[in-house]
C-alpha cells in the first residue's frame, strides 16, 4: 500500500488557475487586436508584437538576474497581457525604441519595483503609456489615420474624436461636433478618416470581449458598468446645459473609455476587492474622466482616472467591507 | 416548485455522488471494536467498564463526562479488552475502549422489530421525556459536528424556539449516505421529526433537502401530507438550489426561513431555529420509539478508484480498514483518506481510526487530487471575497493571520468564519487560504476567551 497524504480541508480545489484568467482576459482581447490590424496594418503589427516581447523580456531579466525569484513569473500570462494592453494605447506609428522605453516603465518600474505579480499599486501599461505621454508629448499625441496598411512610421496622422470634442468646448461652437463620426460609426469603427490609439478604434470588438470575460467569470460586471453608466450620466446632464459638450453616446464610444473601463479598471491587482469598493471606484473613474476631457490639459482622461483612483484602491480597501452575514445595526 | 438558497457567495463543487443509487449493505462486524472516548463536542465520556467486563450490543461503557458530553454505547458483544489509546480522526493518540467481538447479543430492552412507531400510541411521551431519553441515548448531531442533541432541544432562556429544520442538504460532495437514509426510512424519520418538534415545543417543521436529490424531494413531500395532514403540526419540505456550503447550519436558516443568525455567540435558536441532521432525526426515532443507543450509522465509502464504492449500515466502532476492504480495498499508489467528504472532511493518518457518530463518510482521494498544488502569489482578483458564504474576506484574513496582526484579524470577524473552504477552493493562486485563516480563528478565539477570563 502506498504512503496516507494528509493535509488539511478543503481536499477539492475549483478549476480556476492564474493561467486561465490572465490568458482569457488576452482572448477577450483578440478582437480588439485583429480590428487593430485591420485598420492600422503593418504599424500595429510591429506596435504590438514589440511592446509584448519587450514587456515578457523585461519581467524575465528582472525576475531572474535583480530580484532572483525562485519562480519566475514570465509563463503566467501577465506580461504578454500588460504589453497587450501598452500597445492598445499607443498610437501605430510609435518608433520601436520608444515602445522599449514604455515597456521598461510598465513592467520594470511600476510591477517588478514594487516585488511583481500581486503587488504592483498601479496599472502596469498605465504607467508606461503614462510616463511615454510626459516624455514624448509629440509623438503621443499625434494619431495615424485608419486603413493605411502598408504605412508605419510614416503614416498620415489626423484629428481623433476627442480632439474634436476638446476643440467645440475650447472654442464654444457646437458646429464642431459635425464633424464627429456618428455613434453607430464610432461603435463598429466605421470610421475611414478615424484615428486613434490601435485598441480604441472600434467599440463593439471591445464589448464582445467584455461579453467573454463576464461569461467566463474572469471578471464582475461592477466596474466596467459603473465607468460607463457614471461618464453618460454625467457627459448627458452637461450636453443638455450645453450642447458644445458632445452628446453622450459620442463620449461613452469615443477614445480610451470603453478599452478602460473594460480592460484597464478592471485589472485585478489595482482595483478593490469588494462589490461595493468596486462601485465606488468605478463611479470615481467615471466622474475623474469626465472632468479632465473637458477641463484638463490633455483630451483624453481615462488613464489618468484610473491611476488617480488606483491610488486610492487600498483605502477603498480598508473602509468599505462586503455586508458580513448576519450584521445587524449595532444597537444603541 | 420554489427552490430557495442562501444569500452569500457560495460555490459549486464537482458533485462526484457515485453511490447515488447504491442501497444500504449491513456492514460486517468487525473482530476488534474501538471506541474513542471523544466522539462529540464537549468533555470525553468517562468509562464505566473494566478490562475483562462483558458488554452487550446497547450497553453503556462510558457516560457523560459533563453536561455538553455524552455516554458511549457498545455496538458489539463480547469482553473489553483494554482501555488503552489509539489514533483518531484527529491524528493524536487519544483514550479508547477496545472491546473484542463474541457473537451478536443485544441488551433485551432494544425493540429489534421494524414495526413503526407513532406519537399518537405512546401518550406517555411528554416533552420532557422525550428529551430526556435522547440524551440518555447519547444522541448527537449526525452531520459531522456532534454536539449533543438534546442541548439544542432546550434553549437558553434568551432564545425562543418557533420551528425544528431539518438538515438533509447532504451538499459535501461524494457522501449519499443522508439520501440513502431518506429513501429507505422515511417514515422513521418523519416520526424523529414529529419527536424534535414536539421535544422543542413548536408545531412547525422543514426538511431541507437539494435539488440533485429529486427522489427524496419526492418521496418526503408526498410522505408529509399523509402524515401532518390534519395533525397540529405543519411541515414542508424545502427543495434547495444546489450551492455548497448549504449544509451549514447557518446557510440552511438562511436559505429556509430567510433569518440570518447574528456573529458568534449567537446560534440558529437565537433566530428561533433549531436545527438537525436528518440523521440525527433518525437516531432520534430509534432511541425513543425503540429504546436502540446510539451505536450504529449510515456512512458512505467512496473515492473514484475505489472497486465498489457503498452505502453501509455501520456498528460504530468499526475500523475503517474493514469497510475499505468490503469496497475492494485501497487503490494503490498515494491516497488520502478522509473522515467526511472533501470539503471538510479530516485526512487520517491510520485506516485503523474507527466509525464514529459523526463519521458520514469514508472518502478515498486518488492521485493528483490527492495532492496540493504548488501556491502561486495572490493576484488580488477577490474571488475569494464573492465565495464567502459569511461575507467575510479571506485573503485579508489569511495575511493578517500570517503577519499575526491579531487585534485587526478580531476587527475583520475572523471568528465568523465557518470554515467551510470555499475561498481556498475558489483560489485561482492554489493559496492555502483557510490553513492560515484556521490558525489566527484559533488565536483570536485563544485571546477573547482569556481576555473574558480577566474581567
Amino acid at each position: 500500500m502506498g504512503k496516507l497524504i494528509v493535509s488539511l480541508s478543503p481536499h477539492a480545489h475549483g478549476t480556476d488557475t492564474v493561467e486561465r484568467n490572465m490568458y482569457g482576459v488576452i482572448i477577450a482581447l483578440m478582437p480588439a487586436l485583429l480590428v487593430s490590424f485591420y485598420f492600422f496594418g503593418l504599424g500595429s503589427v510591429i506596435v504590438t508584437a514589440t511592446s509584448v516581447a519587450a514587456c515578457v523580456f523585461f519581467e524575465w531579466a528582472i525576475s531572474k538576474y535583480i530580484l532572483k525569484q525562485a519562480r519566475n513569473t514570465v509563463l503566467d500570462g501577465s506580461a504578454v497581457l500588460t504589453g497587450l494592453l501598452l500597445a492598445f494605447n499607443l498610437p501605430s506609428n510609435l518608433p520601436i525604441w520608444i515602445i522599449i522605453i514604455g515597456a521598461l516603465f510598465a513592467i520594470g518600474v511600476a510591477k517588478m519595483t514594487f516585488g511583481g505579480l500581486g503587488n504592483n499599486l498601479f496599472n502596469p501599461a498605465l504607467v508606461g503609456r503614462a510616463a511615454l505621454l510626459v516624455a514624448f508629448p509629440a509623438q503621443m499625441t499625434t494619431w495615424p489615420k485608419v486603413g493605411q496598411l502598408g504605412s508605419y512610421l510614416d503614416a498620415e496622422t489626423g484629428a481623433t474624436p476627442l480632439s474634436i470634442m476638446k476643440e467645440a468646448i475650447k472654442s464654444g461652437d457646437a458646429s464642431v461636433l459635425d464633424q464627429l463620426p456618428s455613434s453607430l460609426d464610432l461603435f463598429l469603427g466605421n470610421h475611414p478618416d478615424g484615428a486613434g490609439a490601435m485598441g480604441e478604434i472600434c467599440a463593439i470588438a471591445l464589448l464582445i470581449g467584455l461579453a467573454y470575460m463576464l461569461w467566463k467569470k474572469i471578471i464582475t460586471w461592477h466596474i466596467p458598468v459603473s465607468i460607463i453608466a457614471t461618464v453618460f450620466i454625467f457627459a448627458g446632464l452637461l450636453h443638455l446645459a450645453n450642447p458644445a459638450y458632445a452628446d453622450p453616446f459620442s463620449v461613452i464610444l469615443s477614445g480610451g473609455l470603453m478599452l478602460g473601463a473594460i480592460f484597464m479598471a478592471t485589472d485585478y491587482v489595482t482595483s478593490p476587492m469588494t462589490a461595493k469598493g468596486q462601485l465606488i471606484y468605478g463611479v470615481a473613474i467615471g466622474f475623474l474622466t469626465v472632468v479632465i476631457r473637458n477641463w484638463g490639459a490633455y483630451p483624453e482622461g481615462m488613464s489618468f482616472a484610473i491611476l488617480i483612483m488606483n491610488a486610492f484602491t487600498p483605502l477603498i480597501n480598508n473602509y468599505v467591507k462586503p455586508k458580513r452575514f448576519g450584521e445587524v445595526p449595532a444597537k444603541s | 416548485m420554489n427552490i430557495r438558497t442562501f444569500s452569500i457567495g457560495g460555490i459549486h463543487p464537482e458533485e462526484n455522488k457515485l453511490t447515488h443509487e447504491a442501497v444500504t449493505q449491513v456492514a460486517a462486524l468487525p473482530k476488534q471494536a474501538i471506541f474513542p472516548l471523544s466522539q462529540h463536542i464537549g468533555a470525553p465520556a468517562k468509562p464505566v467498564v473494566q478490562k475483562g467486563d462483558k458488554v452487550k450490543v446497547g450497553t453503556m461503557i462510558a457516560e457523560a463526562g459533563g453536561f455538553v458530553s455524552a455516554p458511549i454505547f457498545s455496538s458489539v458483544s463480547g469482553t473489553v479488552f483494554k482501555i488503552d489509546t489509539a489514533i483518531d480522526a484527529t491524528g493524536y493518540r487519544k483514550p479508547v475502549i477496545i472491546i473484542n467481538v463474541e457473537g451478536d447479543e443485544w441488551e433485551e430492552t432494544i425493540d429489534r422489530s421494524d414495526k413503526l412507531e407513532t406519537v399518537e400510541a405512546h401518550p406517555e411521551l411528554t416533552p420532557e421525556e422525550i428529551v430526556t431519553r435522547i440524551k440518555n441515548a447519547g444522541v448527537v448531531g449526525m452531520g459531522g459536528a456532534c454536539f449533543p442533541t438534546f442541548i439544542k432541544l432546550t434553549p437558553p432562556p434568551t432564545a425562543k424556539a418557533e420551528c425544528v429544520i431539518i438538515n438533509a442538504v447532504e451538499c459535501e460532495p461524494y457522501i449519499t449516505a443522508d439520501f440513502r437514509l431518506m429513501m429507505e426510512h422515511a417514515d422513521e424519520i418523519l416520526v424523529g421529526l414529529e419527536l424534535l418538534m414536539k421535544g422543542a415545543k413548536v408545531t412547525t417543521g422543514y426538511i431541507g433537502i437539494e435539488t440533485n436529490k429529486m427522489p427524496a424531494i419526492e418521496l418526503l413531500t408526498q410522505k408529509c401530507a399523509e402524515k401532518f395532514a390534519g395533525s397540529p403540526y405543519t411541515v414542508e419540505v424545502v427543495p434547495l438550489k444546489q450551492r455548497y456550503p448549504q449544509g451549514g447550519e447557518k446557510q440552511l436558516v438562511d436559505a429556509v426561513i430567510h433569518r440570518q443568525v447574528p456573529a458568534p455567540p449567537a446560534i440558529p435558536v437565537n433566530v428561533g431555529a433549531i436545527v438537525q441532521n436528518v440523521g440525527t432525526a433518525f437516531a432520534v426515532y430509534e432511541a425513543v420509539m425503540k429504546h436502540k443507543p446510539l451505536f450504529e450509522r449510515y456512512t458512505t465509502v467512496t473515492g473514484k478508484r475505489l472497486k465498489n464504492p457503498g452505502n453501509f449500515l455501520v456498528r460504530m466502532g468499526t475500523p475503517m480498514q474493514d469497510l475499505i476492504e468490503a469496497c475492494g480495498g485501497m487503490p494503490e499508489g498515494d491516497n488520502k483518506l478522509l473522515a467526511g467528504g472533501p470539503m471538510m472532511g479530516k485526512a487520517l493518518t491510520s485506516t485503523e481510526v474507527p466509525i464514529c457518530k459523526g463519521t458520514n463518510s469514508v472518502t478515498i482521494i486518488s492521485d493528483d487530487e490527492a495532492r496540493r498544488k504548488e501556491p502561486q502569489p495572490c493576484i488580488r482578483c477577490a474571488k475569494c471575497v464573492g465565495a464567502c458564504p459569511m461575507g467575510l474576506e479571506p485573503y485579508l484574513l489569511a495575511k493578517l493571520s500570517e503577519v499575526k496582526n491579531w487585534e485587526r484579524a478580531e476587527h475583520e470577524d475572523i471568528v465568523s468564519c465557518i470554515e467551510c473552504g470555499s475561498c481556498q477552493f475558489t483560489c485561482p493562486a492554489h493559496r492555502p487560504l483557510l490553513d492560515n485563516i484556521r490558525q489566527g480563528k484559533a488565536t483570536v478565539m485563544g485571546i477573547i476567551r482569556s481576555r473574558a477570563a480577566k474581567k
